[in-house]
């Protein structure tokens, strides 16, 4: 969160603030740590990488004649014998968001140097995306098991294959990452890397508790990604 | 160093507003599962996944990835790219009408 307060004097707020920001021959992103502000434009460019793989899906399925598989019961699930429409689904969203909550109030801790709360919700942030990923595994090789691949299906349209291993394995790779990054970074706050300034790798600088929120800010990308895949792949 | 630890200071928010939008979001979950459990059709389905879908994904921007705190340089920079992706959408939406209406015509009428 930049600071309106620094460089020793008041930076103006809105569109006026912003033209000042900007004309200031300074840098652009007053109060913006670095890593952060590179964190988000690696998040812009990743967001055309999936807005890619969303609008060929729509096209996709767009310019079918063949009627598309109804995804509430492609994705149902036999709970007790009954089958629930996108049961999984369902559950790995609520998963996704429980861990996105965690991750915001560590990013909270963080900042408060508050070592102990931060490092065990950047823990449960990672054993949430692993649950996940579990979850995602499970629903894959359902699905194999059933018979669809990238080229045909026993539902309908032979382009869903394709479209539901790209998207969803591409997000599930993001969310891979993201687990692998977050234990990493649960140890080094334990580690209390951030109280004594270790260096971090490929770099002279100190660590800081800024850097969780740089995580925190892809974690909540990832979440932000389903969201959509959410909406546009199994509900509509 | 005095200057930075001023600076995180003020960056943490009262506990509350995380709660607030992490229940909020569960909530918004909750209803556009229910789009799908009550088979709602056709334009009340869209519509209604839409609205929730724009709901969750702006309270995350907003107050998880901290949009509604930072500075405008930064948001800007960030949001009007996005008037490129609504303009690809349209113009492939438009494309895969076309190619679903060749794709008919073919089949059906065959190239005379």
């Amino acid at each position: 969160m930049s600071d309106p307060k620094i460089e020793g004097f008041e930076l103006k707020p809105g569109f006026k603030g912003m033209a000042e920001d900007t004309a200031s021959d300074q840098t652009m992103f007053k109060g913006v740590h670095w890593g952060k502000a590179m964190m988000w434009i690696f998040l812009l460019s990743d967001t055309f990488v999936f807005s890619c793989f969303l609008i060929s899906y729509m096209k996709g399925r767009a310019s079918t004649p063949v009627e598309w598989p109804n995804p509430s019961e492609v994705f149902a699930l036999n709970a007790f014998g009954v089958p629930v429409p996108l049961l999984l689904i369902a559950i790995m969203t609520f998963v996704l968001i429980t861990s996105s909550g965690t991750m915001a109030l560590a990013v909270k801790y963080g900042y408060e140097k508050n070592k102990k709360m931060c490092g065990w919700l950047v823990l449960a942030t990672a054993i949430g995306g692993l649950t996940f990923v579990g979850m995602q595994v499970f629903e894959w090789s359902k699905l194999i098991h059933e018979g669809v691949r990238p080229w045909e299906n026993p539902f309908g349209a032979a382009q869903f294959g394709s479209f539901f291993f790209m998207i969803t394995g591409f997000h599930g790779f993001h969310v891979s990452i993201g687990v692998i990054f977050l234990f990493i970074y649960a140890y080094k706050v334990f580690a209390g890397h951030y109280e004594s300034g270790k260096k971090g790798w490929f770099t002279k600088l100190k660590g800081d508790y800024v850097e969780i929120e740089i995580l925190g800010l892809y974690w909540h990308f990832v979440d932000l990604v389903w969201v959509f895949i959410f909406a546009f792949f199994y509900l509509w | 160093m005095n200057d930075t630890e001023k600076k995180q200071s003020s960056s943490t928010h009262n506990i509350g507003i995380y709660l607030w939008i992490w229940g909020l979001l569960f909530v918004l979950s909750f209803f556009s599962y229910l789009v799908d459990w009550y088979q709602f059709q056709g334009l009340l389905r869209w519509s209604l996944i839409l609205f929730f879908m724009f709901l969750k994904a702006g309270l995350i921007m907003m107050f998880f990835m901290h949009l509604f705190w930072e500075r405008y340089a930064i948001v800007n920079v960030l949001l009007w790219p996005m008037t490129a992706i609504a303009c690809f959408v349209g113009l492939m939406f438009a494309e895969g009408q076309y190619t679903l209406f060749s794709r008919l015509f073919y089949f059906f009428v065959g190239a005379e």
